[in-house]
């Protein structure tokens, strides 16, 4: 026991003390401040100079921003409602020119009165695009993605609806020959299946589709009105490149890095030498060839449509980038996935298509994607082969005009906002399809 | 589909590699179009308007080409070039004719193997500098920053004339004429040089025109002119005289409104044989008697297209300088038509 003073009182408290607000320094927005941004003099000073920093730009933009022009003829005019609104001295943005000229960043010089069809095509892309994209869409629609190519390619060039459905017959002819001569064996029944539809559409493919509009005559339901390629721009070209290219790109990229993973020297050969050379010289490269030395080698009068030979171009591109994705993709799954396919007795083929692909492919989601991101950025680069672009090419059109020189960030602005909202549209998918074929349960 | 028109375009070239090659007014002829290289957009030379019609001085001598060619103005494919690619798409058969305001020089004519037509514009080399800069000649220009689009003949002219006149500069290199224009605009440079026709049009198109002066030394000839490919000298002589034909022309008083009358009605030799109404100066390209006539008569002669284009009356308001007829103090002349 101890000889506590008798006169100590004890004191047992009964009751819990209400729960007191932490002191004001060490709560809400206070304390985050002063433990993200004032912890010390080093991230004071930081703190300080970046809000100069934030204040500098924001008096720069806010005043231009918040001094916008949207209805003016030309640029004169727009500067002299800004003085006349703001004072002398007074800078603002003159979105009149975007007003005025949206039409032609989006549709570049299409024909006016054919706007719809590229806005038609832009729409059923995503009617295409639906069930390939989206779990819950009915998987009949994928017929429509099928038929998709054919449908866009006519509804943006015109002329005669024959001459897709002749090429689309091609496809067919070389499918029909595949599952009739499936069962003698994979080798004849590939040869015959690419065999079979390139002599079609050699042979019979342009004469059948030229005596057919010769039969039925330029009629509405089978003839559209032709439109060169010369009058793409904008964001037609690029949405038609960029579209065309990773349709094209993702099935070419998969087989190069299968090609790249095989035991056949040949194929491997042939596939490392192609993705190293393409990796190994810039886009640019390869669209100067396509647009200017190609020429060298065709005769000349040969007419070979140039938007055709960028999509190509930039097929190849993208091709050999998709095939280093997956590549890694394919690294990455355990060898008992490939031994497991053997066990089962799986053939090559569907030991591919069962087991490895879809889970090479949902690890290099991401990097696909960022591919794609990329490629549709680069298709800007088509106007250095005088291709009008809608960031440059269509830009310096506009300001080639004299009511609009002399303006400069509205229409890259402009641009800029476009691609930002389809870039950041094809980020947010990517990350809905990790999540949506996650399998594992780590735990976040 | 695209692979069918790859295929087709084989199989094409695979037959058509079997005739020779055919001279390039044949070519346009089959063809029944003009490709003609411009530029992808500048001021007052080439630009397409709000629904894809070019229009500019340069598009104005191509669309006489093709109305003495193929007998219609409208028949021609423009095909945007840039400063890279011009030469090479005139080389390798892409473009018939290339008009896009190319400085004729000894090693392009000779070692690029173009041949340039004639001169359809005199330029040359100057300089823009802000009023409250107190410059009056640009050999006061010493130690300045000039904004110069890298790449070009002014790149290099700069640098000549620096260095002949003991002077030094900084140069900032800029890529595009937009964006040495907001370079200049910002401050970023003293003084920015490009050629004298477009820094009038820069200057027209600044907020403040009467801030900025054009100093009058002129540091470079820059004769522009339409280009063709080396060996194909009677596709040449057709680009050539419809050039001379526009500017006989002006020389002689034929345009586009009293052409007809003065067919008719006019006792030159020189005018009727222009007009074709006298001798066969067509034939003898290989066109018919009326080639002239329809090329003057798409946008007028030299003089009516200039005014149009490019001229006092327009936003840009060059005046003809060095480009009046000889007659007038300038250097157009063109040699007879007879």
């Amino acid at each position: 026991m101890s000889d506590t003073p008798a006169q100590t009182v004890p004191f047992v408290r009964d009751t819990m003390l209400p729960p007191a607000p932490p002191p004001a320094s060490q709560a809400g927005a206070l304390r985050w401040l002063r433990e993200n941004l004032l912890s010390g003099p080093l991230n004071i000073a930081l703190t300080l100079l970046g809000i100069g920093a934030v204040w500098y730009l924001l008096q720069g933009i806010v005043p231009w921003l918040a001094h916008s022009v949207w209805s003016a003829d030309n640029l004169t005019q727009c500067r002299q409602i800004i003085t006349d609104r703001w004072g002398e001295g007074a800078t603002g943005a003159c979105w009149a020119v975007i007003r005025e000229r949206w039409t032609q960043f989006l549709f570049g010089f299409y024909p006016q009165h054919l706007y719809w069809r590229p806005t038609l095509a832009f729409a059923l892309l995503f009617v295409a695009l639906a069930p390939v994209l989206f779990a819950r869409v009915p998987k009949k629609l994928l017929w429509f993605s099928v038929a998709y190519p054919f449908v866009a390619f006519w509804l943006l060039w015109g002329g005669s609806l024959f001459l897709p459905l002749t090429v689309a017959a091609g496809f067919g002819l070389g499918w029909a020959a595949f599952a009739l001569l499936h069962r003698f064996g994979t080798i004849p029944a590939v040869a015959a299946a690419v065999l079979l539809p390139v002599l079609w559409w050699l042979l019979f493919a342009g004469d059948l589709s030229r005596d057919l509009t010769g039969l039925v005559g330029r009629e509405v339901p089978f003839w559209l009105e032709q439109v060169r390629s010369d009058k793409f721009g904008g964001f037609v070209l690029a949405i038609t490149i960029g579209v065309a290219g990773i349709a094209l790109s993702l099935p070419l990229g998969i087989m190069l890095a299968l090609g790249r993973q095989s035991d056949m020297f040949l194929i491997k050969t042939l596939a490392v030498s192609f993705i190293e050379f393409i990796r190994g010289v810039p886009l640019i490269t390869l669209l100067f060839t396509a647009s200017l030395l190609l020429n060298y080698f065709l005769p000349p009068g040969t007419t070979f449509d140039i938007i055709l030979r960028v999509i190509i171009m930039v097929t190849l591109f993208a091709a050999a980038y998709i095939a280093e994705v997956i590549r890694g993709g394919l690294a990455a799954l355990p060898r008992g996935q490939y031994e497991a396919a053997d066990a089962l007795g799986l053939d090559y083929w569907k030991a591919q298509r069962l087991i490895i692909l879809p889970q090479a492919l949902k690890i290099s989601i991401p990097g696909i994607v960022s591919t794609f991101i990329g490629m549709f950025k680069d298709t800007t680069l088509v106007v250095f082969v005088g291709l009008l672009d809608p960031l440059k090419g269509i830009t310096d059109a506009v300001r080639a005009s004299t009511d609009w020189k002399g303006i400069y960030w509205e229409p890259y602005i402009f641009v800029g906002a476009i691609f930002f909202i389809f870039n950041f549209a094809m980020s947010r998918y990517s990350m809905h399809l990790e999540r949506r074929l996650k399998t594992d349960h780590r735990q976040e | 589909m695209k692979q069918s028109v790859f295929l087709g375009t084989l199989t094409a070239a695979g037959l058509a590699a079997g005739v020779a090659s055919a001279a390039t007014l044949d070519d346009v002829k089959a063809r029944g179009e003009l490709n003609c290289g411009v530029s992808t957009g500048l001021t007052g030379f080439s630009l397409p308007d709000a629904n894809g019609n070019w229009t500019g001085f340069d598009v104005s001598f191509c669309r006489a080409v093709a109305a003495a060619v193929l007998g219609d103005g409208s028949k021609v494919k423009f095909v945007p070039t840039t400063g890279q690619t011009r030469f090479t798409a005139l080389a390798s058969g892409e473009v018939d004719v290339l008009a896009r305001n190319s400085t004729w020089t000894f090693s392009r004519d000779t070692d690029l193997k173009l041949d340039f037509i004639g001169v359809n514009y005199y330029d040359g080399q100057g300089f823009m500098v802000r009023k409250d800069l107190g410059v009056t000649s640009a050999k006061e220009l010493d130690g300045a920053t000039v904004c110069i689009q890298t790449g070009t003949t002014t790149e290099l002219n700069l640098a000549d004339w620096f260095k002949i006149n003991n002077l030094s500069y900084t140069p900032v290199a800029i890529e595009t004429n937009a964006e040495g224009e907001q370079q200049y605009a910002a401050g970023a440079c003293d003084a920015y040089t490009t050629d004298a026709s477009g820094l009038a049009s820069t200057r027209a198109a600044f907020a403040d025109p009467e801030n900025h002066i054009i100093l009058p030394e002129i540091i470079s000839k820059e004769p522009l002119g339409p280009a063709t490919r080396h060996g194909d000298n009677e596709w040449t002589d057709i680009v050539r005289w419809t050039l001379n034909a526009l500017i006989a022309a002006e020389e002689y008083g034929v345009t586009s409104a009293n052409m007809d009358e003065l067919a008719a009605s006019s006792p030159n030799p020189e005018i009727r044989r222009l007009l074709g109404v006298e001798g066969d100066l067509g034939p003898m390209i290989r066109l018919d008697k009326g080639w002239a006539k329809r090329a003057i008569a798409v946008g007028g002669n030299y003089g009516e297209i200039f005014a149009a284009t490019i001229g006092e009356a327009t936003p840009i308001g060059l005046a003809r300088g060095l480009n009046a007829q000889w007659t007038q103090g300038g250097l157009l002349y063109a040699p007879p038509f007879r």
